[in-house]
């Protein structure tokens, strides 16, 4: 009886590890849902473009990581993206003059928003929108750009 | 040799190959059939699920994590190089969750499950039991195989999901806790690349389909297995070996099937 007992329990316990790491494989490792927003405040930014830029991504000033982006909407009636972030409750004095920018971190890496403070003495509140932002650099429209700026002159 | 003969034994040879064929399909259509006899026995399954799932876990668990450390250092010095380190999670996630979690889970199981599987009946064999079990009117296929048949269905996935996760945990402590890799861009990557049902139902089914493959040779291999110290011993090996080859072989296929566009 003992002994069955025994064998019952690791059978138990190795199908609990077995549904837990299904549940972490489509939960954690794949994006089913994203629960863990964490508590913090919300805001909002427009670009014309975004890029690569994905939902999670950090959200940076001076490169330290001070929250993430929750949502990507598309906004149709003045054909922009608007991004919600997610900032830590610490960090609450974010100017309302601050640029928001696209950057990429590395030649071919991940995207991120760095926030660029100005210098008012109003900070933005919960679900406030940034005044100024600046687009993701796209790099083939830069290559383009380049190749029609150095056209040879004639044809 | 004269060419009439050549044409007989490629004959022999195809009759055989067919007749193998036969007689493994026809067995797990037995066992299939003993299936819902099982639901009134959930004491066997229970048994065969400690000894063929519950046993395994051991080298699963510290497999799954030697292969996710040696992956994410592997990767993080190649990628560190293009300075795409935060890739990491991506990279070590999606090689893990569809090929090398199905793939290695399955032959360690053949390795360590099918072939004690396979040992055990072919024991059985050899001292008489199942002969035994006829006498008194048991069926040997519904009270010995389809237990264990089920129970090495049921494991495989458990097992393959416990290889991946541990893997995954065992990358992110070498990537982002030793060599500093960013640790959101690292689950961030991640979530973004790795589908739930693309990629991790997947390998989910890969892995049910190699449990399938593992056990129901296993099984064909001790049941049929010569009824001498040799024949177990050389039923063990096949086993393993068989196994391995329709594994590797089937996860070309599926491979191709599931990743393919």
């Amino acid at each position: 009886m003992y002994n069955s007992r025994n064998k019952e329990i690791a059978v138990g316990i190795f199908v609990s590890l077995g549904l837990a790491a299904l549940l972490m494989l489509s939960l954690q490792v794949s994006n089913i849902s994203n629960f863990s927003q964490g508590d913090g405040y919300t805001l909002a930014a427009r670009f014309d473009n975004i890029g690569g830029l994905k939902v999670k991504a950090p959200v940076r000033i001076g490169g330290v990581r001070i929250g993430r982006v929750i949502e990507i909407q598309y906004d149709q009636n003045n054909y922009e993206a608007i991004v919600k972030m997610n900032i830590h409750r610490e960090q609450s004095r974010i100017p309302d003059d601050t640029i928001a920018n696209i950057y990429t971190a590395g030649m071919l890496g991940e995207q991120y928003i760095g926030l660029e403070p100005g210098g008012s003495e109003t900070f933005l509140q919960d679900d406030d929108e940034f005044s100024e932002t600046s687009s993701a650099i796209v790099l083939e429209r830069l290559i383009g750009e380049a190749i029609y700026s150095n056209k040879p002159e004639g044809k | 040799m004269n060419i009439l003969d050549r044409f007989q034994r490629l004959g022999q040879n195809s009759e055989n190959l067919l007749a193998q064929v036969g007689a493994r399909g026809l067995f797990l259509l037995r066992i299939l059939a003993g299936i819902p006899a099982l639901l009134g026995h959930m004491k066997l399954f229970v048994q065969q699920l400690y000894a063929v799932g519950a046993q395994t876990l051991t080298i699963i668990a510290v497999s799954g994590m030697a292969v996710g450390m040696v992956l994410g250092l592997q990767m993080y010095n190649i990628l560190v190089d293009i300075s795409a380190e935060n890739t990491l999670g991506h990279v070590v996630a999606l090689s893990l969750v569809r090929e090398l979690g199905p793939v290695l889970t399955g032959l360690l199981f053949a390795g360590r499950a099918g072939s004690a599987l396979t040992a055990e009946i072919g024991l059985m064999k050899a001292t008489d039991q199942l002969a035994g079990m006829e006498m008194m009117a048991v069926d040997p296929v519904k009270r010995i195989i389809v237990p264990r048949f089920v129970a090495g269905l049921f494991s495989m996935p458990m097992l393959a999901a416990i290889f991946s996760a541990i893997g995954i945990l065992g990358s992110y402590f070498v990537g982002v806790d030793l060599l500093g890799v960013d640790e959101g861009a690292f689950w961030s990557r991640m979530q973004a690349q790795v589908d739930p049902y693309g990629d991790v139902l997947n390998g989910v089914i890969k892995s049910l389909v190699f449990g399938l493959l593992v056990t129901w040779i296993a099984v064909y291999e001790g049941y049929h297995a010569t009824a001498t110290t040799e024949g177990v011993s050389q039923a063990t090996t096949r086993t393993v070996v068989h196994s391995a080859f329709a594994i590797l072989g089937m996860d070309f296929i599926l491979t191709g099937l599931m990743f393919g566009d």
